[in-house]
C-alpha cells in the first residue's frame, strides 16, 4: 500500500522542520511535483548499449509520450522501471525517497507502478471477472489470499471496471475468447484495478480499429491528473490525438523532447525516423 | 462455525458430496464389514489381498492429489515426488522397526540390520525413534523441510520448466544412491520390513489392517478437501495465474516466489503422509521407492487422470494401478509396455486426460 504524499500532508504527528523528505516508508513523496526520476541510466547486454545514459522524469499526473525507432530502448527502460531488468549504472527514483532498484518486481508493482505489455498479457484461462479481481489492490501475501473472501464492495468495484472497458457483458467467459483490441482494454482494466500511480503502456493501441483507438485515447485523457502515464507506441496518429508532451528516444538515450509539433519538425528526429 | 461450514460446503456440488458420502460410507462400513464381519467362506467376503490393494491406491491417490496441486495447478513437474513419498515412508518405517522391539532375528533391542553392520549404538538421528508422536513429526517435517529448501533455492533461482523436473529427477536418484548404503543407517537395498506392531497393536491382526486402511481413507478425504478448498480459493485463482502468464503475475504484485513455495512444499508434506500411510499397510519400505522411475509414473497417473481437475488425479491414481495390479499378474512382461503406450495414447489424444475425454474436450 502506498500513498501520495504532498507537502500539505506532512503535519501534526511528523515534525518536518527542514527534513522535506520526512515521509513513511513506501509513500511516495511528490513534494518536488515529480513522481520519476531516470538518472543516466545505462544497460547493457553482451556490450550492446539498450540505455545509455538515460536521463528523464515524468511529472505527478502527467500523460507521456515515449517513441522512437525500433531498438532505441523504450521496452528496456519499461523493464528498468519495473524491476525486470537490473542496470549497469545510474539511479530510478520512484518520487523523492524511494530507490526502484533495491526492489523486486513484485513490491514495484505494490508501490503503485502498472504495466501493460506490449503483447496483450491476460490470464486466458481465468475469466474476464477473475482477471479483474486477481489484478485488484489489497493484500496480495500468500495467506490473505488463502482466507480471502470477496467483499461487495470489492465486486462493486470490479462491476464499474467492468462497465468502463466495456467488457460486462462477457465477464463470465475465459479472457482467452475476447478479441485482441478487447484484451488490451482489458489488460488497461486489470492496471486500473492495481490502483496504480504510474502507469507504463507499452503499445497499447496495436491492434485495435480506429474507434477503439479514438477511445484509448480518450480514455488516457481521462486518466490523465489521478495518475501518471507513460505511453510507448509507434502510432504517430494515436500520439498525435493525445497532444501531450512527447520524448523521442534513440540508442538509448533522449533525442528530443516537447510538443509534437516541435518534435516532428527537429532534424535529427527526422533523420533518425527517415534518413540513412 | 456458520461461515466455516458454508465454505465447506461450497467446494463440491451436490453430485460431488454424494460421492464422496459414498466412498466415506464403503471406507468406513463396507470394507471393515465384508473383511471382518463376513466369514471367510462367504463369497462376500473380503480377502486381505484387496484391502491391502485398496489401501494402497488411496495412498497413490493422495500422491496423485498433491501432484496435481503442483503440476495441474501451478504449471510445476515434478519429476521427484517419490523421494518424498518415500521419506515419509522411512520416517514411520523407523518408528516401525523400534517397535518391533527384541523380536527381530538376533533378538537384540536394536534393528537387525544395525546388529549386522555390528553398531552398538543407534545413530544420532534414531534418538526418539521410538515414540510415535516423534514419528509424526518427522512424516511432516522431513518430507516438507527438505521441499522448502529446495523450493527456496530453485525459486528464488527462477529454474523453471523442464530444468526444474531434470533437477528433482536427480534430486531423487541421489537420495536413492545414498539410502542404498548400508552406512547410511535405514537398512540399505534392503530398507525396512518384518514390521511387528503398531501402537502395540499386531500388524498381523485384520483389525489392525482395517484401522490402518480406514485412516487411510480419512486422510484421502481430508487431502481432497484441502486441495479443493485450495484450488477454488483466491490463491489457487492467483496459482493458476502464475502457471499461465507469471510476469503478468509478479507485475500485479504478488510474490509469485512464495506462492509455488508454498504450495510446493505442502505438496511435498501430503506425499509424505501418503508414504507413511503406505508403509504399515505394506510392510515394507526400501530405496526402490526412490528410483526415478516411479516418480515418472506418478506423473503419468495424473496426465492420464487430467490435470488441474482432482478428479482426474483419483482417476488416474485409480486406474492406473488398478490395471498394474491386474496385467503385473496376468502378463508380468507386458506391464511396462502398457504404461509406456498408455502414456503416448494420453499424449497424443487425451491431453486432458480421461476426464477432459469424458466432457468432451478432445484433440
Amino acid at each position: 500500500m502506498s500513498t501520495v504524499v504532498a507537502d500539505a500532508d506532512l503535519d501534526g504527528g511528523a515534525v518536518a522542520t527542514g527534513m522535506s523528505h520526512l515521509v513513511a516508508a513506501d509513500q511516495i513523496d511528490i513534494s518536488h511535483g515529480v513522481i520519476l526520476y531516470l538518472d543516466s541510466v545505462t544497460v547493457s547486454f553482451d556490450g550492446f548499449r539498450a540505455l545509455n545514459e538515460l536521463s528523464f522524469s515524468i511529472d505527478a499526473g502527467e500523460l507521456r509520450c515515449v517513441i522512437g525507432p525500433n531498438g532505441a530502448g523504450k521496452t528496456t527502460m519499461m523493464d528498468v522501471i519495473t524491476g525486470k531488468t537490473n542496470l549497469d549504472s545510474g539511479s530510478v527514483f520512484l518520487g523523492q525517497t524511494i530507490d526502484l532498484t533495491q526492489r523486486t518486481e513484485y513490491e514495484i508493482a505494490r508501490l503503485g507502478i502498472g504495466r501493460k505489455f506490449q503483447k496483450p498479457s491476460v490470464f486466458e484461462y481465468h475469466s474476464v471477472f477473475e482477471n479483474l479481481e486477481l489484478a485488484m489492490d489489497g493484500p496480495k501475501g500468500v495467506w490473505s489470499t488463502l482466507l480471502h473472501r470477496r467483499g461487495s464492495e470489492q465486486e462493486d468495484r470490479i462491476h464499474e471496471m467492468l462497465k468502463r472497458i466495456t467488457l460486462a457483458e462477457r465477464m463470465n467467459e475465459p479472457a482467452g475468447l475476447l478479441s485482441h483490441g478487447q484484451k488490451q482494454w482489458l489488460e488497461i482494466g486489470m492496471l486500473l484495478m492495481q490502483a496504480p500511480k504510474i502507469l507504463l503502456l507499452d503499445e497499447p493501441a496495436a491492434g485495435m480499429s480506429d474507434e477503439e483507438t479514438e477511445r484509448t485515447a480518450e480514455l488516457f485523457l481521462s486518466l490523465e491528473g489521478q495518475h501518471s502515464l507513460i505511453v510507448v507506441e509507434h502510432d504517430m496518429d494515436f500520439v498525435a490525438s493525445l497532444q501531450r508532451k512527447v520524448t523521442v528516444l534513440h540508442e538509448g538515450s533522449v533525442l528530443a523532447e516537447g510538443s509534437m509539433e516541435s518534435v516532428q519538425n527537429d532534424e535529427r528526429v527526422i533523420e533518425v525516423y527517415l534518413g540513412r | 462455525m456458520g461461515p466455516v461450514a458454508t465454505s465447506i460446503a461450497a467446494l463440491f456440488d451436490r453430485r460431488g458430496w454424494l460421492m464422496i458420502g459414498g466412498f466415506i460410507l464403503v471406507i468406513f462400513a463396507v470394507v471393515p464389514l465384508l473383511r471382518l464381519a463376513v466369514p471367510s467362506a462367504s463369497p462376500l467376503h473380503l480377502s486381505d489381498y484387496y484391502v491391502l490393494l485398496f489401501g494402497k491406491i488411496m495412498c497413490y491417490a493422495m500422491v496423485a492429489l498433491a501432484m496435481d496441486l503442483i503440476w495441474g495447478y501451478a504449471g510445476i513437474l515434478s519429476l521427484g515426488h517419490g523421494l518424498f513419498f518415500a521419506l515419509g515412508g522411512y520416517s514411520m518405517g523407523m518408528y516401525l522397526m523400534r517397535e518391533i522391539g527384541t523380536e527381530g532375528q538376533y533378538r537384540s533391542h536394536m534393528p537387525d540390520f544395525m546388529v549386522f553392520l555390528d553398531w552398538k549404538d543407534f545413530p544420532w538421528y534414531w534418538a526418539g525413534t521410538e515414540y510415535f508422536i516423534v514419528a509424526l513429526c518427522k512424516i511432516l517435517l522431513v518430507p516438507g523441510l527438505l521441499a522448502f529448501i529446495f523450493g527456496w533455492f530453485a525459486f528464488r533461482s527462477r529454474i523453471k520448466g523442464v530444468y526444474f523436473s531434470i533437477i528433482t529427477q536427480a534430486l531423487t536418484y541421489a537420495f536413492m544412491l545414498l539410502f542404498f548404503r548400508n552406512n547410511t543407517g535405514f537398512g540399505g537395498n534392503n530398507g525396512f520390513t518384518d514390521f511387528k506392531r503398531i501402537l502395540g497393536f499386531s500388524l498381523a491382526h485384520p483389525g489392525t489392517r482395517i484401522s490402518v486402511f480406514v485412516v487411510t481413507g480419512l486422510f484421502l478425504v481430508l487431502t481432497l478437501l484441502l486441495c479443493r478448498y485450495i484450488v477454488t480459493s483466491k490463491y489457487g485463482r492467483v496459482l493458476a495465474a502464475i502457471r499461465d502468464a507469471e510476469s503478468r503475475t509478479m507485475f500485479s504484485g504478488y510474490n509469485t516466489r512464495d506462492y509455488k513455495l508454498f504450495v510446493w512444499t505442502l505438496s511435498a508434506v501430503l506425499c509424505g503422509i501418503a508414504g507413511a500411510l503406505y508403509v504399515p499397510q505394506v510392510g515394507i519400505i526400501n530405496p526402490s521407492e526412490m528410483s526415478p522411475a516411479n516418480s515418472i509414473e506418478i506423473a503419468i497417473w495424473v496426465a492420464v487422470g487430467g490435470r488441474g481437475t482432482l478428479v482426474g488425479a483419483l482417476v488416474g491414481a485409480g486406474v492406473v494401478n488398478g490395471a498394474k495390479s491386474y496385467l503385473t499378474v496376468a502378463w508380468p512382461d507386458f506391464w511396462l509396455y502398457f504404461l509406456g503406450a498408455l502414456f503416448v495414447i494420453v499424449t497424443l489424444f487425451l491431453p486432458k486426460g480421461v476426464i477432459g475425454w469424458r466432457r468432451g474436450e478432445f484433440r
